[in-house]
């Protein structure tokens, strides 16, 4: 192996293994440690015992705290549950939405594709923040149907899982069009014309044909999708109320607010075990799956 | 899916996209202080954010950030994604697509936390970082913009004739000659993409500059958010409608360069 | 069910009092300025296997998707069966369609992809898989009825597509270059192969092809396109024999065409004058006066070398081979004449006493005055 590959490959290896891989185990150890008032706050691995021998300080208490603790067992559930709802809604909103536009002639087609994807560039937190003048008690909503006189009083909307849904759906919606999109105008035509051809309403062609073709862009999206939503903070923080419990924001909560890093730190580890590894291992076989 | 069910879908799909954004920059024209209570037209909510030293000192950091983290991340992100599609089978191949795919599905308040950890360590033991602030955030938003910029770079390689790069070699060319003659031309569009969005997602990032930036080193995002956390305030829609309008700009100047391109032969 | 009425032989088109099956009356299709098919009528009997023999673009595949249902026309009628097929969704038409790129459903076994079109029209389950099994029998795919789309050749695919397209016993099977993804040796077994398939069923066929071996042995009768339109119909041998126009005549086969003007016409022999040839003696057509501009279509096998000049033949000219290429059971020769002219002319080789003619050798070339076809157009 020459000198070249050897660095090409050391670039790349080093930055992601340095800043990627290395903070977890730091982050695993931490975890272990306990959370005193110091500069940093937690206590250190190795530690001079009073008689003078070095001890290693893990313990395991952190964890047996999480799985004590009803709040955060409830915090992950209720993440996946608010995940998975608001990824259907983008589904169902997002499906005829890409249908639509695979199936639209040029230029419309790249016009209403442009016009998915430029809320993208815009500012992620700003179009959070527009929903919050959008859903307020005097806001644009309430204030609207107020006016035709479709409600007497103001709708709660603001600081519900009503609102985290909505955030949700509408700043991810974008991921869940986009590989539906991809799929859909590779889907051949005359497969349509065939079932039509073959006595299919334009109904049961789409359930019949249509839909399980583009299995493969509904489950693209859709992890696109989940997976922000799952850890999503920003979007509880600003839309939610004080009881929407997402498993990021409890995170977040005990790292900046209790300053409790060790207990963060195995919020963090669980998460990465009841989380992120099995959608990294749905997505490998998902991957091997297209391969074939 | 005929008639009038898909046609209505999409519209109203379309105003759901749309309505917040527009009623944004309208109430950013609003002279009260109400964000959502029209109270005649001004423009002074425009007056107040530029004289805002705290929002033009955080965007300067921002795009400081935003543009070193892009210019890292297309080399960090590029170099992987050619390992990986033209080295065949080397030792920690396994582990080197782990890690640049595994970045586009972890939390971003895992990232932010352990990278603040690992620089916290660092510091203990090696003294380096001292503190936190610019150049934390730019390794932290390298890290994961590194991995976005790989999977555009990588699709593109894959698509690639290699046969191109072959031609090169029985020309003459050695492998270094021929990435820079030869592979990264025919990429480049793509790292030009890729670097437009690392840019993006740096400047858009609030959760893991919140963990690994220091004092003295607020990025536009978080400045915003401490902002809108207490409440919705005209400044930030004036805010919001300068960014829209920029971003508006920026994809019509993209879109006409782009049919200069198409209608000039090849 | 009657016996399958065979078009071959009893050529119905031949009979101007007998009712046609399809019948399409003045059909334009317009794409926006483009048209792609002007002013087109077309009558087809029934258990015909009729081609649209046109290139690529010549609007013939339009055609077909018009009596399809998946395009309607700009203007005119399309009848089937007497019935008026204006507003028919493609899915209530008697029609199926074998589509160029087969469009098999890649997600469904073969077995489903066949007993789909059963299945839309309400049929029971085990009804519609066992129907779908006696017709992979009969394209011999029996065993592989659980193989996906993708698993298969191109050959089987494409029996599966005929399959699909028939199992349904259709008024009218459209084909659209069936046999065009087939490599060339698979094609022609297919060909034979599908003529039996169409008579056994007595389905009528329409078939869209631009391969002329293609179309002149499948078809009971040819429609050649050109422009998005019909420029002729007719049996193969007829538009072979007597092409209507330049573009037939050399679309079909090859040919040489020689411009001319009438001199002089008797009531046995016509006399033309051509750059190339001289006068030439042709036999009369009716329709022709003094000095209009004509253009002689003879076919290479029609014309005699030999290598003294031929006794009784009014039309010989001395010339020279310039290029000669044998192909087996016949040769092919390029003769220079001294006005310039080349004559592609080709001799069977079943007579092989004498030493066989070759290159550069001063030869006699003759043509009977019946083997001119006098083209107008």
């Amino acid at each position: 192996m020459s000198w070249r590959r050897t660095l090409v490959i050391a670039i790349p290896m080093l930055w992601l293994g340095i800043f990627f891989l290395a903070p977890f185990f730091v982050l695993g150890r931490i975890s272990l440690a306990e959370a005193i008032i110091a500069r940093p706050p937690f206590t250190p691995l190795f530690d001079r015992a009073p008689d003078g021998t070095l001890e290693i300080i893990a313990s395991l208490e952190n964890y047996r705290f999480l799985f004590q603790d009803a709040l955060y067992r409830n915090a992950y559930l209720s993440s996946i549950r608010i995940a998975l709802v608001s990824t259907i809604f983008a589904l169902l909103i997002g499906y005829p939405i890409a249908y639509y536009i695979a199936r639209a002639p040029e230029p419309k087609r790249s016009i209403l594709l442009l016009m998915v994807i430029l809320p993208f560039w815009t500012s992620f937190l700003l179009r959070v923040y527009a929903w919050m003048g959008f859903l307020r008690t005097n806001g644009v909503i309430n204030n609207t149907l107020m006016s035709l006189g479709v409600i007497d009083a103001p709708l709660r909307m603001m600081h519900t899982d009503l609102a985290v849904y909505i955030g949700i759906v509408y700043t991810y919606l974008p991921f869940m069009i986009l590989p539906l999109y991809a799929n859909l105008t590779k889907l051949d035509g005359a497969l349509l014309e065939a079932a039509s051809d073959l006595g299919a309403s334009p109904v049961v062609t789409f359930f019949t044909v249509t839909l399980p073709l583009s299995l493969p862009g509904i489950v693209a999206g859709s992890m696109l999708v989940f997976i922000p939503a799952i850890g999503e903070y920003v979007i509880p923080a600003l839309l939610g109320g004080p009881d929407t419990l997402m498993i990021g924001r409890v995170l977040w909560d005990e790292f900046f607010s209790s300053r409790d890093w060790p207990v963060a730190s195995a919020v963090a580890i669980v998460m990465l075990f009841l989380v992120v590894a099995p959608i990294m291992w749905l997505q490998s076989v998902q991957n091997r799956r297209e391969m074939d | 899916m005929r008639g009038w069910f898909l046609p209505m879908a999409v519209a109203l799909g379309f105003i759901f996209l749309y309505a917040p954004i527009v009623s944004l920059v309208v109430f950013s024209f609003n002279e009260s202080r109400l964000v959502t209570v029209w109270g005649g037209f001004s423009t002074k909510w425009y007056g107040e954010l530029l004289r805002d030293r705290q929002i033009l000192g955080s965007a300067w950091i921002s795009l400081q950030v935003a543009f070193w983290s892009a210019n890292l991340a297309v080399i960090v992100g590029t170099l992987g994604a050619f390992v990986l599609t033209r080295f065949g089978s080397f030792a920690g191949r396994l582990l080197l697509t782990g890690m640049i795919t595994a970045p586009l599905v972890m939390p971003e308040v895992i990232t932010g936390l352990s990278l603040l950890l690992l620089f916290v360590s660092m510091e203990l033991t090696l003294g380096w970082p001292a503190g936190r602030g610019l150049t934390t955030i730019i390794i932290a938003h390298t890290t994961f913009c590194a991995a976005f910029v790989a999977v555009i770079a990588q699709s593109r390689l894959r698509q690639m004739d290699e046969s191109l790069e072959e031609a090169a070699r029985d020309l003459g060319a050695g492998p270094v000659r021929v990435f820079f003659d030869i592979t990264l031309p025919v990429i480049a569009s793509a790292l030009v993409a890729g670097w437009l969005l690392a840019f993006t997602l740096s400047l858009d990032d609030l959760v893991i500059a919140s963990f690994v930036s220091g004092p003295g080193a607020s990025t536009l995002p978080m400045v915003i958010f401490s902002k809108v956390r207490l409440g919705v305030s005209p400044d930030v829609n004036a805010l919001a409608t300068i960014i829209i309008g920029f971003v508006l700009i920026a994809v019509l100047i993209a879109g006409w360069l782009m049919r200069r391109a198409a209608r000039k032969p090849l | 069910m009657d016996g399958p009425a065979i078009a071959a032989d009893t050529k119905p088109w031949r009979d101007p009092s007998a009712n046609p099956f399809i019948s399409v009356r003045g059909v334009t299709k317009r794409f926006g300025d483009f048209t792609a098919v002007s002013n087109v009528d077309l009558d087809i009997f029934k258990g015909e296997l009729f081609c649209l023999l046109g290139e690529s673009g010549c609007g013939k595949s339009t055609l077909l998707r018009m009596l399809a249902g998946f395009e309607q026309p700009t203007e005119g009628s399309i009848r089937i069966d007497g019935e008026d097929m204006a507003r028919v969704p493609p899915d209530r038409r008697p029609t199926n369609m074998m589509f160029q790129s087969y469009a098999l459903f890649p997600h469904m076994t073969v077995e489903k992809n066949v007993a789909y079109g059963l299945l839309r029209e309400g049929m029971k389950k085990s009804d519609a898989y066992a129907k779908a099994a006696e017709m992979l029998r009969m394209v011999k795919l029996e065993k592989l009825a659980r193989r996906k789309p993708d698993q298969l050749s191109g050959g089987q695919r494409q029996r599966v597509a005929l399959a699909r397209s028939l199992v349904k016993r259709p008024k009218l099977l459209l084909l659209d270059e069936p046999l065009g993804a087939l490599d060339k040796k698979l094609r022609e077994e297919t060909q034979f192969e599908l003529i039996k398939i169409q008579e056994t069923l007595g389905v009528t066929f329409i078939v869209v092809t631009h391969d002329q071996d293609e179309a002149m042995t499948l078809a009971t009768r040819i429609g050649v396109m050109k422009d998005g339109i019909i420029e002729q119909i007719g049996e193969p041998r007829e538009i072979y024999e007597t092409p209507r126009s330049r573009f037939v005549a050399d679309f079909i086969g090859t040919v040489n065409l020689f411009e001319g003007v009438v001199e002089a016409a008797a009531p046995d022999m016509m006399r033309i004058a051509t750059p190339d040839l001289g006068d030439v003696m042709v036999l009369p057509q009716e329709g022709l006066t003094r000095g209009q501009t004509i253009w002689g279509a003879v076919r290479p096998e029609r014309f005699a070398l030999t290598r003294k000049r031929p006794e009784d033949m009014p039309n010989a000219w001395e010339g020279v081979v310039e290029e000669m290429g044998y192909i087996g059971h016949m040769s092919q020769y390029r003769v220079r004449l001294p006005s310039g002219a080349l004559i592609r002319a080709s001799q069977s080789n079943r007579l092989r006493e004498e030493a066989p003619i070759s290159w550069d050798e001063k030869v006699w070339i003759s043509v009977p005055p019946a083997a001119f076809r006098v083209l107008t157009e």
